[in-house]
């Protein structure tokens, strides 16, 4: 199941049936993300984002409760969780998109920088312009190939054809699309396979050069190929750019990620290197979920 | 356990009849439309044919020359005598001679029907169609041709002759002439402007007779100009045509007042067919003649384009602003909900109503105030404050901007959220987001709401009659002379001509098929202006493939 609407995915969460082990009132672990607790404070070295003691609300719901967490800087961090449990609400505090919606309320701080990205004194625009993003279903804008990469740096207002040639080529290598679009620059982008939309949002992202790109489920609407050219094509991009991926696929997360983190209910419960995460996990709701017993 | 349940076949017939029930309800719908154009484009197109001429001799010596018009059964409850009849309708021309067009004629009293092939067809300038036979050529005393045969020999190339005289005559009229017109008009109100401005005396003085020489210069050119022009007039009417009308009446015309002269009889299919198609082009590009009844209609296509132009250039700025804020911005609640509303209706008011709305507001308040910061040495002749084709075409932009503010919102609503978060991301404004991305992908749904404001303002009537629309306009609002766009001036419309030739005329037989051509111009004129907005949407549509609306 995908859910586009973040606040479906919180009404969601009231209506999956919770296993007997996992009622709220029969977990051993303590709720709270302890300071102490090694199955959520892995070592990072040199993190970019920093989040403490996040909660938030959608009006009266809360979603997501007291995550603490810090995001290693080009590497890969996955959120992985069942429908619902907060993953894309997570990942859309970071850019701040959940502005978007009416009623959402946070408490605690995301650090970017050195800086908290909800301090109401940001400037949004450039935050969002250093923390790019990639969503779950492709979603180009109905003008050129060319148009769409070039988009990010018209409306800074660069307009040298031969900068914004050059952003276009590199952004499209970068994104493994250049040979298959070459020829047909400006033609529609609504014409290309989903697989090549998606990664034209890839490339779109990056001409603009952020330091972090989210990627909110992007392969859940693609072919097996495509998921694997994607996939291939962030093993590249974790060179340059920090990646913080949510999915929905388990074997992506192990297969592509450096960090997991797992979420349920609004909680994170585990968070790892993948490896540790995935073959010994500390947790018992992470090996039921990751060994596939719900979710 | 039994229940009573209705049988599947029983089920299966209430469905296929209820889709053949549907079905019809469409075929009916089809087939009144093709009945409606199959019959406006009939009687519209069959008033470009020329028929043969029936030379008509009745029972008591009387000999009638002309076109058979229409036929009817006249039953007996309807007869003097009681006795049912057959009588058929002619057009007999010469209206100068017999003060009547048209004549009905019982089957009964007719001795003899013939087709003389030299029976002659003249269009004239005034006093509408000339039947009979020509007779002899003049050039004041002096005779040009004394037989029909060289009569007819001589007049073909005349005609032609004469035809570009009298343009000659009206591009002077119109040129030089309408300059000086013009310019005199100007230097009238440069005069009351200086009075108006009331300088100190010898300023005044000075200013006065620098006017007064130039009004003696254009006068002065005028004069001359207005020589030349009574000189042409008088050459363009110098040769006269003897004719001689199925009674034996002899008149003279002056062949300067006659547009085309035929042989109806004598003409082939393939030539008839020529001058049917050199008849639609005249009446498309023409100037109309004898108050509307004859010649063209080209300043009427012109204002309705020039009209529907102009509103489409006001109604979509102003539907689109509105429908971006009211999707975009306006914080959806019970005011955003009361507005729309309020659009909503706004559609299902009276057109009158909204022409009266334009009156008092922009005619009277605006145009007024125009006149009184712009125009005032021209007052109490109204420049703006009175109606023109600018105040039609605002007036109009009101009565469709509900349309197009609906459709546009539609088509802001149908742009995926996940487009916009996409742009967002990016870092760009709500307001790049909106006009940059959003805008576009909604372009096919604004174009949808222009081509249905497109059609209703074409086609309507009700409110232009009270601002700015006329029966004749004597200038199209487009001309050679500065500005060259001229927004006050008044337009005429296909829609009023209609009304106007139908039921207005004084000659409401003649004028009868012109309502039929007409309205399949109007019909043609709309569908040529929508299938231009049709093209201009499904371009932005394949380039936006995949945008919903």
């Amino acid at each position: 199941m995908t859910v586009e609407d973040p606040r479906e995915a919180a009404a969601l969460e009231t209506q999956i049936p919770r296993p007997a082990a996992f009622s709220a009132g029969a977990a051993p672990e303590p709720e709270r993300s302890g300071a102490g607790d090694p199955a959520l404070n892995p070592a990072i070295e040199n993190p970019v984002l920093d989040i403490r003691s996040l909660n938030l609300w959608y009006g009266e719901k809360q979603a997501l409760y007291d995550i603490s967490m810090k995001i290693a800087e080009k590497r890969i961090t996955a959120y992985i969780g069942p429908s619902g449990c907060g993953k894309s609400t997570l990942l859309r505090c970071i850019n701040r998109l959940n502005d978007l919606i009416d009623g959402v309320r946070t408490t605690g701080e995301l650090r970017f920088e050195g800086r908290d990205v909800f301090d109401p004194t940001i400037e949004i625009n450039a935050l969002r312009k250093r923390i790019g993003m990639v969503f779950q279903k492709s979603n180009p804008f109905p003008k050129s190939i060319y148009e769409n990469v070039a988009y990010g740096l018209r409306i800074q207002g660069i307009r040298r054809k031969s900068v914004l040639d050059e952003v276009v080529e590199r952004s499209l290598r970068s994104a493994a699309l250049w040979d298959e679009v070459r020829d047909r620059l400006h033609e529609s982008a609504l014409g290309m396979s989903g697989g090549q939309q998606q990664r034209l949002c890839i490339a779109r992202a990056i001409a603009v050069e952020p330091e972090v790109i989210l990627l909110d489920e992007p392969c859940s609407a693609l072919d097996p190929i495509a998921t694997a050219k994607i996939e291939e094509l962030m093993e590249d991009l974790k060179k340059e750019f920090t990646l913080v991926i949510v999915t929905h696929n388990m074997q992506q997360a192990s297969r592509v990620s450096d960090y997991t983190a797992f979420l349920y209910m609004g909680k994170m419960i585990e968070y790892g290197r993948t490896e540790t995460l995935f073959v010994t996990p500390r947790k018992k709701q992470t090996e039921d979920y990751i060994t596939g017993r719900f979710g | 356990m039994a229940y009573e349940t209705t049988s599947h076949r029983r089920r299966e017939f209430l469905g296929v009849s209820f889709t053949a029930l549907c079905g019809g309800a469409l075929a009916i719908n089809l087939v009144l439309i093709v009945a409606l154009l199959v019959l406006i484009g009939w009687q519209g197109g069959r008033y470009f044919w020329q028929k043969d001429l029936l030379q008509v001799e009745l029972a008591d010596g009387r000999s009638i020359l002309g076109e058979i018009h229409s036929r009817e059964s006249v039953p007996a409850t309807h007869t003097a005598d009681g006795v049912p009849l057959e009588r058929f309708q002619m057009r007999a021309g010469n209206r100068d001679l017999t003060g009547q067009d048209f004549l009905w004629i019982d089957e009964r009293i007719v001795a003899r029907i013939s087709r003389p092939l030299d029976a002659v067809l003249l269009e004239r300038l005034e006093w509408g169609n000339f039947y009979g036979r020509m007779v002899a050529l003049q050039r004041g005393d002096e005779v040009l041709a004394a037989t029909p045969e060289e009569t007819w020999r001589r007049l073909a190339p005349m005609l032609e002759r004469k035809e570009s005289e009298r343009a000659a005559i009206r591009s002077l009229e119109r040129g030089a002439i309408g300059d000086v017109n013009s310019a005199i008009e100007k230097l009238r109100l440069a005069e009351r402007r200086v009075e108006l401005d009331d300088p100190p005396a010898a300023e005044r003085e000075r200013r006065l007779a620098e006017i007064r020489r130039r009004v003696g210069e254009r006068e002065a050119e005028y004069e001359k100009l207005a020589a030349e022009l009574f000189a042409k007039r008088e050459a363009l009417l110098a040769e006269t045509l003897v004719v001689e009308a199925s009674d034996g009446t002899r008149k003279e015309l002056a062949v300067g007042a006659v547009v085309r002269a035929l042989r109806p009889n004598e003409i082939s299919a393939l030539g008839k067919l020529g001058l049917y198609l050199g008849r639609i082009l005249e009446f498309t590009t023409g100037d109309p003649r004898e108050s509307n009844t004859e010649g063209g209609i080209f300043p009427a296509i012109f204002g309705t384009v020039m009209m529907v132009f102009l509103m489409s250039i006001a109604v979509v700025p102003f539907g689109v602003l509105a429908a971006v804020y009211l999707r975009e911005y306006a914080k959806q609640g019970l005011l955003v909900r009361l507005v729309r509303i309020a659009v909503n209706n706004l559609a299902g008011v009276p057109s009158i109503v909204f022409g009266v709305f334009g009156l008092g507001f922009f005619v009277y308040s605006i145009g007024g105030t125009i006149d009184q910061l712009f125009y005032p040495e021209a007052l109490p002749t109204p420049t703006y404050g009175t109606g023109g084709i600018l105040w039609g075409a605002l007036t109009l932009a009101l009565l469709t901007v509900p349309v197009v503010i609906v459709a546009a919102e539609e088509g802001l609503a149908s742009v995926p959220r996940i487009v916009r978060e996409g742009s967002l991301a990016l870092g760009a404004t709500k307001f790049e987001t909106t006009f940059q991305v959003v805008l576009p992908a909604a372009a096919p749904g604004v174009l949808t709401g222009l081509i249905l404001a497109m059609a209703r303002a074409a086609g309507e009537v009700a409110p232009l009659m009270i601002v700015g629309m006329v029966k004749l306009a004597p200038t199209l609002p487009v001309d050679g002379r500065f500005p060259f766009v001229h927004f006050e001036r008044k337009f005429m419309h296909l829609g009023f001509h209609i009304y106007d030739v139908g039921f207005q005329s004084p000659n409401v037989d003649a004028t009868k098929p012109l309502v039929f051509a007409t309205a399949l111009l109007l019909i043609v004129v709309v569908t040529a202006m929508n299938l231009v907005a049709i093209t201009v949407r499904n371009r932005l549509r394949r380039r936006f493939a995949g945008s919903a609306v």
